[in-house]
């Protein structure tokens, strides 16, 4: 297990190290160079130039590779050139609770409606319940996030007034506060994969049931509830938790999106306005942290994984 | 051993006939295939369907639906119906494009990787396992902040976005049908590997390719609509559905049309990609090529 748990946090590494890698040079290789095309926005050419030696940018690319990595190592990420300029670090490390915050609610909905909906329509299969579940999936997985977030304000906000249509509460703030704000982000990101996890939690359980070790479980005199939660969930969650890993990385990258509809400035809003500002170190660092959450949940579900299935590790 | 011909006899024949079937059968493949006939048709004749030009102006401001405005007008007193209708188009085109391109620089890719094996494959391999470990969606975000904007832009950062999908479906492919005996034959026979390649190993890796382009469709037209609502699309006055959304979005509160319909029509077409997908997966019969 050891080795196992090694080998992979070798890998993330490894891949970390590629994705900085390819963010840095594609920004500065890239024909129609935007980083010029951010000079060109500084002003006449004494700004350009001062810019320039402000950001390294007078030295040749290997230089500023090492120079950047180095100080990537040392958690400098740079400054914003746009604004301000406060430091590229305390931008996110403003922004990076908010959307793990707004993920990890959707996560939590998302389950809470698709444990249920999954387990029902495979133990009812075909019947009235299976059938809305499996449109309801349908429907989930094709409705783009922003448009439902659009129709959830619509709705709760702007009709109801239950809820609020903008804005994020820091959870120090109190647990309300902070729940009201985000229950309706987190609902329009957690839908497409609640549909998603619906889906397979019903496929794979329903390959489960029809194992031998069921009908003993069954011929053994078990109560069909010790049946389901004993023997076939916990199998039929095996190829389930691949899938949440995988469908982990939606949830990001809706919060991208959707932090755009509530005004949340999380990693998503940070990114986005990065780019529409031409902020290069803004956006290069947002990238980076984006990265990491991916390669981080990975390695959790990977290893998480080996402790589950014996099979894995052991290979 | 069999004949070819008569095995393809054998074959061809029950393939056709289970396409049919599984499509009479199937109540949600047939409505998905209806509306998107009805989509396509609503793309090729935008302009002679759009009852106004889609950027005209007008004082007709923010009004409710109507027989004139069936699905009423925005705040600069644009019909939101021909502005949707035209947005069809550019969703449709992107679509498709982006597939096609991803696929063919993802089945080129796979192809070689699963077919030469050795240092190529490893090389090939570990890029597009590091893409493959990150969202779609993001992949093109971050693209489209280096290339820029614009139509053709949104159309290359979402297909190198999509390739690592194809590349991998046909690289699985490969790797089977490399030990057939015909892949073998063909060897034998000293035709080029390019042939072999291409008119041996590829037709018969189509189907899962079929399918998993057919899903990509669904996937690019939603990152298409997610990449203009944020700004990072075609432009600012070409309507596609995710800019109409876009503009909308202020207005909401006094005018919900704006906020339903531009997103229904995104909704409509995923769907029904969504079901016709399920059907060909089915009727190909391929669950297992593309799980595996």
């Amino acid at each position: 297990m050891a080795s196992y748990m090694l080998r992979r946090l070798i890998g993330s590494v490894i891949v970390m190290w590629a994705v900085a890698t390819l963010v840095f040079f594609m920004l500065r290789l890239v024909p129609g160079d935007p980083i010029a095309a951010m000079l060109a926005d500084a002003g006449g050419p004494d700004e350009i130039e001062a810019m320039k030696r402000s950001l390294g940018l007078d030295r040749s690319v290997f230089v500023q590779y090492v120079i950047w990595f180095q100080n990537m190592l040392q958690g400098d990420l740079g400054n914003s050139i746009y604004g301000s300029r406060v430091a590229v670090t305390s931008v996110l490390s403003e922004a990076i609770p908010r959307t793990l915050s707004l993920s990890l609610l959707a996560f939590v909905i998302a389950l809470a409606i698709a444990v249920p909906a999954g387990i029902l329509s495979a133990t009812r299969r075909n019947s009235a319940t299976d059938t809305t579940v499996s449109l309801f999936a349908f429907l989930g997985l094709s409705m783009p996030d922003f448009w439902l977030a659009i129709l959830l304000i619509i709705v709760f906000a702007a009709n109801l007034q239950w809820l609020p249509a903008i804005g994020y509460v820091p959870l120090a703030e109190g647990f309300w506060p902070w729940l009201r704000h985000l229950i309706l982000p987190a609902i329009a990101i957690g839908t497409a994969f609640s549909a998603i996890i619906a889906r397979m939690i019903r496929s794979s359980l329903l390959e489960v049931l029809k194992a031998d070790y069921m009908r003993t479980a069954r011929a053994k005199g078990l109560t069909p509830w010790m049946v389901m939660f004993g023997h076939a969930l916990p199998n039929a969650m095996i190829p389930v938790i691949t899938v949440i890993g995988i469908a982990f990385a939606l949830l990001i990258s809706g919060a991208v999106v959707v932090e755009n509809v509530f005004a949340i400035k999380g990693l998503g809003r940070v990114l986005i306005e990065g780019i529409l500002n031409r902020d290069y170190p803004v956006v290069q660092g947002a990238v980076l942290v984006v990265s990491a959450i991916f390669v981080f949940s990975n390695l959790i579900v990977d290893l998480l994984y080996g402790v589950i299935d014996p099979r894995i590790r052991l290979n | 051993m069999v004949d070819t011909s008569q095995a393809l006899e054998m074959v061809q024949p029950k393939r056709r006939s289970r396409f049919h079937a599984t499509l009479a059968q199937d109540r949600k493949a047939q409505a998905g295939l209806l509306v998107l006939a009805l989509f396509v048709i609503g793309a090729i004749f935008a302009p002679l369907l759009a009852p106004f030009d889609p950027n005209a102006m007008t004082l007709d401001m923010m009004s409710g639906l109507s027989w004139t405005h069936p699905l009423g007008t925005d705040d600069l007193g644009r019909d939101l119906l021909s502005r949707i209708l035209h947005g069809t188009r550019v969703s449709l085109f992107i679509g498709v494009s982006t597939v096609a391109i991803a696929l063919a620089i993802g089945i080129v890719l796979g192809l070689v990787a699963g077919y030469f094996g050795g240092w190529l494959d490893f090389v090939i391999m570990r890029y597009i396992d590091l893409q493959w470990a990150f969202p779609n969606f993001i992949i093109a975000v971050y693209l489209v902040a280096v290339f820029g904007t614009g139509l053709l832009n949104v159309i290359v950062a979402l297909s190198l976005a999509f390739v690592d999908d194809f590349a991998r479906v046909a690289r699985s492919m490969t790797l089977t049908l490399r030990e057939e005996q015909y892949v073998d034959a063909a060897r034998t026979l000293g035709f080029s590997k390019a042939r072999t390649l291409f008119i041996h190993i590829l037709p018969n890796a189509v189907a899962p390719i079929i399918v998993q382009a057919t899903v990509s469709v669904s996937y690019a037209i939603l990152g298409e609509a997610s990449l203009s609502f944020l700004g990072l699309g075609v432009d600012a006055y070409t309507p596609t559905w995710g800019l109409i959304l876009a503009d909308g979005r202020g207005f909401i509160t006094q005018a919900w049309w704006l906020g339903v319909f531009p997103g229904l029509a995104i909704m409509l077409v995923v769907l029904a990609i969504n079901f016709v997908g399920d059907w060909l997966r089915d009727a190909l019969d391929v669950r297992q090529a593309l799980d595996g």
